[in-house]
């Protein structure tokens, strides 16, 4: 990443080369000022809103929320203790690894499947990747407005075809058991056709020779999928792995149209209890502890997938 | 896209690709399925919204009536004003930032990339409850610049933006210097116009992600002048004025319809996009 191409050999003239060095080289205050001024904009936004609510957040966690005449003090841990103490906090985070472990594994199997139909020559192929990936253009917004209509007691069309073949009549999103399902459905069928876009450009990038000496040794289509293809896809993999990660945590527009965190805690993800802690409660003292532990998840799964993930997938 | 030339011996053939074909096709379906019931529920009278006969009777009215029901014509105007802030800041700010961390060494430069990178992983959409209080420190809560500014300067951008300036060669660089341009000037007339297929991507990535998005600006706006479509979609549809499904699935085309219709034209730029942009 560092390299920029300084080290290539330049069949250049002694002029040249030497102009290169004036200009390049890290010696010119020219350079370094000019470099600063272009960075400025960009850096003074960053530092804004980046850095500096991040660091707030921080701060911000160990003091207590500021009421009416009652400014904020400082109190240690207390918010965190509340969060410790808080049951709508626990629900939320195990709905949030709930929701993430069963989105993810579902929506990769799927691009996966998906791209490797469409990338084979199949009737209608340009209008099946269409319909695979409109749902990645449309609002999240408005697509939870169609399936919570979708799922509605007696008149959704979940509930008529159901019906249909003699299923009793469910509250889909109304009940504990299924609410989270459902949302999880959405979601899985949001990502998958924005997953199949990787895959299917990784499965166009492996040479034609493999699938050809594959053939020649009698490996089935199953296990030329399982020893080539599927390797072969590793980096793409743990790319998406970790775009749907951070995507789980952050994704709550579908919860705030079709169910509010509702029936009882059973759908509020993470961000969903930041949302109401910091904006319906109004208590940011509280709302900055959550941050700081989302900020840490988010920190963990970066770091986790640089330290770990990134040496164990290099097939190139 | 594959060589025409070469046959995949796993290509399915026969009966295989029959059962293939039917797989995905009935794969694909049920991926349009909620699209196609908003359709049919938008374009019918309420008494068929679930209800499939063939000779229903189609009507714009759920159109018409959406339209009057809420300033619609106003969110449509404020989506527009943000994606166009958004973009227009984006493409000034990350260019000029990718520039010099593709051509520039100065000291303090690996530092100030890892500054930029840390947005990847500490993105504005958790931020919301500092960004809020900045906002309202700023006076500027409730306006259009509010919702756009966190999202200006985008490590996504940079980043996508220095990778590709730094295929740019050197040597298109120093004619360009020898001809006595400036550094902005090389940077306007060598390298932004070789990235173009870049900022096509970037800025459909771009668009998409902020006419879509939803939770900021629910949360920092609060009124008509300065509300996006989503979330007028969310305070139409929410309102208990006993509002009819048939109106809200309306709305909510209406919502996506320009994306939509985008999308439907130019397919096979937007997939390239998200995949450039994605694949960095």
């Amino acid at each position: 990443m560092a390299d920029d191409g300084s080290g290539r050999v330049a069949p250049a003239t002694l002029i040249h080369d030497s102009s290169k060095e004036r200009r390049w080289s890290g010696a010119a205050p020219a350079a370094a000022i000019h470099g600063w001024l272009l960075l400025l904009p960009a850096l003074a936004l960053l530092a804004l809103f980046t850095h500096f609510p991040a660091v707030a957040t921080l701060i911000d966690s160990f003091y207590s929320t500021p009421r009416g005449a009652r400014g904020s003090v400082f109190i240690g841990l207390d918010n965190y203790q509340t969060m410790v103490e808080d049951p709508v906090f626990w629900t939320s985070l195990v709905n949030s690894i709930w929701f993430a472990l069963g989105t993810i594994p579902i929506s990769i199997a799927l691009a996966i499947l998906m791209a490797a139909w469409v990338n084979d020559r199949i009737a209608g192929r340009t209008l099946v990747r269409m319909a695979y990936f409109t749902p990645t253009i449309l609002p999240m917004i408005a697509v939870a407005n169609i399936w919570l209509f979708f799922y509605t007691p007696q008149y959704g069309l979940l509930e008529q075809v159901l019906g249909a073949f003699g299923a009793p009549s469910h509250n889909w999103l109304g009940s504990r058991s299924t609410a989270l399902l459902c949302v999880i459905v959405v979601a899985i069928w949001k990502e998958a056709g924005f997953f199949m876009i990787f895959y299917l450009a990784a499965l166009q990038q492996i040479p034609p020779h493999l699938a050809e000496a594959a053939a020649l040794e009698g490996a089935s289509r199953w296990t030329f999928f399982r020893r080539v293809q599927f390797p072969l896809l590793m980096p793409t993999t743990l790319f998406v792995l970790v775009n749907a990660v951070i995507g789980a945590f952050r994704t709550v527009d579908h919860v705030i149209v079709m169910t509010r965190g509702g029936p009882d805690n059973a759908t509020s993800l993470l961000l969903y209890h930041l949302y109401q802690v910091g904006f319906s409660f109004w208590d940011t003292g509280y709302a900055a502890a959550i941050t700081a532990v989302l900020l840490a998840i988010l920190a963990a799964l970066a770091f986790g997938q640089y330290f770990f993930l990134e040496r164990r997938v290099h097939y190139r | 896209m594959s060589g025409p030339l070469r046959v995949d011996p796993y290509e399915p053939r026969g009966l295989a690709r029959v059962i293939e074909s039917a797989g995905a096709g009935l794969l694909a379906f049920l991926w349009v399925l909620p699209l196609l019931y908003a359709v049919w529920t938008a374009f019918h009278p309420a008494e068929f919204s679930a209800r499939f006969t063939l000779g229903a009777p189609l009507t714009l009215e759920n159109f018409a009536r959406a339209w009057e029901a809420a300033p619609f014509a106003r969110y449509f105007l404020n989506s527009f004003l943000l994606v166009s802030l958004v973009l227009a800041g984006q493409f000034v700010l990350c260019t000029l930032a990718a520039y010099a961390f593709a051509r520039y060494e100065f000291p303090g430069r690996e530092i100030a990339f890892m500054l930029v990178l840390v947005q990847l992983m500490i993105m504005p959409d958790v931020l919301i409850v500092e960004n809020y209080r900045t906002m309202s420190r700023l006076g500027i809560l409730d306006s259009i610049p509010a919702i756009a500014l966190p999202y200006i300067a985008s490590a996504f951008g940079v980043f996508l933006l220095r990778q590709t300036f730094k295929t740019v060669p050197r040597e298109l660089d120093d004619a360009a210097r020898v001809e006595g341009a400036n550094a902005l000037q090389v940077l306007l007339k060598v390298y932004v116009p070789l990235a173009r297929p870049v900022y096509i991507a970037y800025g459909l990535v771009s668009v998409s992600y902020h006419w879509n998005n939803f939770l900021w600006p629910l949360i920092v706006t609060n009124s008509v002048e300065s509300r996006p479509l989503t979330v007028g979609l969310q305070v139409f549809s929410s309102g208990d004025q006993g509002i009819d499904w048939s109106v809200i699935c309306a709305a909510t085309l209406m919502t996506s319809a320009p994306l939509l219709l985008a999308f439907l034209l130019f397919q096979r730029q937007f997939v390239q996009s998200f995949m450039r942009a994605g694949i960095r």
